[in-house]
C-alpha cells in the first residue's frame, strides 16, 4: 500500500474564510486513489485544486478516484462548480469517481449548481455590430424620423402659438415671468461678461492692425457693426441655448420620465400649450433685450479699450459708433434674436417631449437640445446674411 | 344590473411589430372595483395606458360611457378625460408645485369657482387622503405612501366618474399598502366613483376587488374573469390556481371543482 500525503497552500492567509487556504492529502490503494479535500474550497482555491487533481489524473490514470470530503470547512457556489466539474470530467474520461462524506451543507450547495446551463454552449454576450451599409440605413431612416419629428412639433407649435394669440387669457402668464426670470434677469451677468470681454478684445485685436494705418478711429464702428450686425444676437442665442434650451430639454425629459405628462394629458391639458408655450413666449419676449445687453456690453468693452489705449476720447467713441449703426440694423438685429429665440426654445421642448428611458434620455435630450439649437443658430444668421444682402 | 361604464371590444394593443394584448373583451360597472392582475410583463399597464387614451390601438373599441375614445374627436375626448381620475405608477406628481397647487391645477383650469371655492376643495381633498396640512409641502418631501395619496387626492380633484390607479401598493410597505387599500375602498364606497386598478398584489386583490380579470403573457389575452375568492378555489385554469395560491397549486381546490 502505497502512502502518499503532501500539502497544498493556495490563496494567502486572511482572516476572511473565502480566502483561507485549501489542502489535500493523497492515499492510494489497489489503483483506486482516495484524495482527501480540506480546509476552503472558495474562489481563492479551486483553480490550483482542479489543476493538481488533472495533473493527478494524467499521471496516474487512476480507474477509480474517491474524494473525502469530511474536512471541508468552507464551500461557497465556485467550490461547488469545481465538484461538479470534476465529476463531469470523470464521466468524459471513463473513470469512476465517488465523494464521500458529503454533508448536508455542501449537498444543498451543490442543489444549487443547475448542470444543464453548464453544458449548453455560452450564448454570445457580444452581438455582432451592424454592417456599414446597415449603419448607414439606420442613421438615414433615424435622421428622417428626426426632421419628421421636429417638423410635427414645429407645427403643434405654431398651431398652439395662434391658439394662445386668440386665448390670450389662457395664456399661464405666471410661469411666461418665471421663464422670463430664468432665461432673461439670470442670464444676464454671464451674457454681460462675455459680450464685454468680446468687445474688449475685437477692440484691441482689429486696434493692433488699424493702428498701422492710423485708423484707430475705425475701431468703434468695426466693433459696432460687427456686433449689431452678427456677433450680438449669435453670442446671446448661443448662451441662451446652453442656459436655457438645454434647461427646458431636461425639464420637461425629467417630466416624461416621472409620468408627469402622461399626468397632464389623462387631465386633460395639452402638454405642448401647458408647457412649451410659456417656455417659448418668454424666450423670445427676452432674447431681443439680451441682445441689445450684449451690444451694449460688447460697446463698453471696446469703449475701455479705445479710451485706454487708442487715445479716443468718450465722446468720439459715441460718435463714432452712432455714425456706424443705423436702426434698421438694429431692428433686423432684434427681430433676428426673436426668430433664434423661437428656434432654441422650440427644440429645447421638442428635445424634452422625445426623451425615453430613464436619467440616460434626458441626458441625450439635453445634449441634442443644445447641438441642435446651435446648428439652427448658424443656418437661420446664414439665411439672414443672405437674405439681408439682396434688401 | 348597474350600467356598463367602459365596455372594451376586440381591443389588440402593442407597439410597433410587437402584439402585447390580442383581442380583449370585457366590461367595467358602475360602481365597481374592477382590478386587472396577472403577472409581471403581462401587459397590465399597457392596457391601463390604452383605457385611459394615452397609447393608440392597434384594432378593437374603448367605449367610456358608450363613446368610442379610439375614434372620438379632441373635445370630445378632453371632455371624456376630465371624467376620469388616473394615479400614476410613480405618483407623477408635478415637482415643481406644491400640494395645493398640483390638486387645484385641474379646477383652476377647468372650472370657473372661485378661488375660495377652490381653496376649500383641495383642503377637502388632502383631508379625504389623510394629508390635511401639507398643502404647501412639495412632493419631494413626501414619503412614497404619502405621495399615492397625494396622487388620489389629485385625481379626486374633479369628482371623476371612473379612478384609474396602476400598482398603487408598488413599493409601499404591507402596513401603508393596506392602508391605502382601505383609502381606496372608502373613497369608491363613498362617492360611488368606478375603479379599475392593476395589481398583482394578493392581499389588495382580495381585500378590494369586486371584479377581476387576468391577463397571461403567453396567451396575449384575459384567462379568467370574476371575483377573486372564487377564481382562487374553482378556476379550471392551473395558472390561475397558481398565481392566487402562490404559486402552489391546491390540489383539493382543484378536486373541489371537479366533484
Amino acid at each position: 500500500m502505497k502512502n502518499f500525503k503532501f500539502f497544498l497552500y493556495c490563496g494567502i492567509h486572511h482572516n476572511v474564510p473565502k480566502e483561507g487556504s485549501a489542502f489535500y492529502s493523497k492515499t492510494e490503494e489497489n489503483g483506486n486513489t482516495v484524495i482527501s479535500l480540506s480546509g476552503n474550497i472558495s474562489l481563492f482555491t479551486i483553480e490550483e485544486i482542479l489543476l493538481s487533481l488533472r495533473e493527478i489524473l494524467k499521471e496516474e490514470q487512476p480507474k477509480k478516484i474517491t474524494i473525502d470530503l469530511s474536512k471541508v470547512e468552507y464551500l461557497d457556489t465556485s467550490g461547488a462548480l469545481l465538484l461538479v466539474r470534476v465529476e463531469e470530467e470523470a464521466k468524459h474520461s471513463g473513470f469512476t469517481l465517488e465523494y464521500i462524506n458529503m454533508d448536508q451543507k455542501i449537498k444543498a450547495m451543490m442543489g444549487l449548481i443547475d448542470r444543464d446551463v453548464l453544458m449548453t454552449p455560452q450564448t454570445a454576450t457580444e452581438k455582432r455590430g451592424p454592417g456599414f451599409i446597415e449603419r448607414v440605413g439606420e442613421e438615414t431612416v433615424s435622421l428622417i424620423k428626426n426632421i419628421r419629428e421636429v417638423v410635427s412639433f414645429g407645427g403643434e407649435l405654431i398651431y398652439e402659438t395662434l391658439y394662445s394669440f386668440f386665448h390670450i387669457k389662457k395664456i399661464r402668464w405666471g410661469d411666461v415671468i418665471l421663464y422670463m426670470k430664468k432665461v432673461g434677469v439670470d442670464g444676464l451677468p454671464i451674457i454681460g461678461l462675455i459680450s464685454f470681454l468680446l468687445g474688449l478684445i475685437l477692440a484691441f485685436m482689429s486696434s493692433l492692425q488699424l493702428k498701422q494705418f492710423g485708423a484707430n478711429i475705425y475701431v468703434p464702428s468695426l466693433l459696432s457693426i460687427a456686433m449689431v450686425r452678427e456677433l450680438g444676437p449669435i453670442m446671446t442665442a448661443i448662451l441662451v441655448t446652453g442656459r436655457s434650451g438645454s434647461a427646458f430639454a431636461a425639464e420637461i425629459g425629467t417630466m416624461k420620465v416621472n409620468e408627469e405628462i402622461d399626468a397632464l394629458i389623462t387631465m386633460g391639458f395639452n402638454p405642448v400649450r401647458f408647457l412649451a408655450i410659456p417656455k417659448v413666449f418668454a424666450t423670445v419676449i427676452v432674447m431681443p433685450f439680451l441682445t441689445l445687453f450684449s451690444d451694449i456690453s460688447a460697446f463698453l468693452g471696446g469703449m475701455l479699450i479705445g479710451v485706454a489705449i487708442l487715445d479716443l476720447t468718450i465722446y468720439t467713441y459715441i460718435q463714432q459708433t452712432i455714425k456706424a449703426i443705423d436702426v434698421f440694423n438694429i431692428l433686423i438685429s432684434l427681430f433676428k434674436s426673436m426668430v433664434l429665440a423661437i428656434l432654441i426654445a422650440g427644440i429645447g421642448c421638442q428635445r424634452g417631449f422625445t426623451v425615453t428611458g430613464g436619467a440616460q434620455g434626458v441626458g441625450n435630450a439635453t445634449t441634442s437640445a443644445v447641438v441642435a439649437g446651435l446648428f439652427l443658430i448658424i443656418i437661420v444668421d446664414s439665411i439672414f446674411a443672405i437674405v439681408l444682402n439682396y434688401i | 344590473m348597474a350600467r356598463v361604464i367602459i365596455e372594451v371590444v376586440g381591443l389588440t394593443a402593442g407597439f410597433g411589430d410587437d402584439i402585447i394584448l390580442r383581442d380583449l373583451n370585457f366590461k367595467v360597472y358602475e360602481g365597481e372595483i374592477f382590478v386587472i392582475v396577472g403577472g409581471s410583463g403581462c401587459g397590465k399597464s399597457t392596457l391601463l395606458k390604452h383605457l385611459i387614451g394615452l397609447h393608440e390601438v392597434k384594432s378593437g373599441r374603448i367605449l367610456l360611457f358608450g363613446k368610442d375614445i379610439t375614434t372620438a374627436r379632441e373635445e370630445e375626448l378632453m371632455r371624456l378625460k376630465q371624467e376620469m381620475g388616473v394615479l400614476f405608477q410613480t405618483s407623477a406628481l408635478f415637482g415643481s408645485m406644491t400640494l395645493y397647487e398640483n390638486i387645484a391645477l385641474p379646477l383652476q383650469e377647468f372650472t370657473t369657482l372661485s378661488q375660495d371655492t377652490i381653496d376649500m376643495l383641495v383642503k377637502i381633498k388632502l383631508a379625504m387622503v389623510g394629508l390635511e396640512g401639507y398643502e404647501n409641502h412639495f412632493p419631494n418631501e413626501l414619503s412614497g405612501g404619502m405621495k399615492k395619496r397625494a396622487g388620489i387626492a389629485r385625481a379626486m380633484a374633479l369628482d371623476p366618474s371612473i379612478l384609474f390607479l396602476d400598482e398603487p401598493s408598488a413599493g409601499l410597505d404591507p402596513v401603508t399598502s393596506a392602508e391605502l387599500d382601505g383609502l381606496i375602498k372608502k373613497i369608491n364606497r363613498g362617492t360611488g366613483t368606478t375603479m379599475v386598478i392593476v395589481t398583482h398584489e394578493l392581499e389588495s386583490i382580495f381585500s378590494i376587488s369586486d371584479r377581476i380579470i387576468m391577463l397571461d403573457k403567453s396567451k396575449k389575452g384575459i384567462i379568467a374573469e370574476g371575483r377573486p375568492k372564487e377564481l382562487k378555489m374553482y378556476s379550471p385554469d392551473p395558472k390561475v390556481l397558481n398565481f392566487f395560491n402562490r404559486g402552489a397549486i391546491s390540489e383539493a381546490s382543484r378536486k373541489g371543482y371537479k366533484g
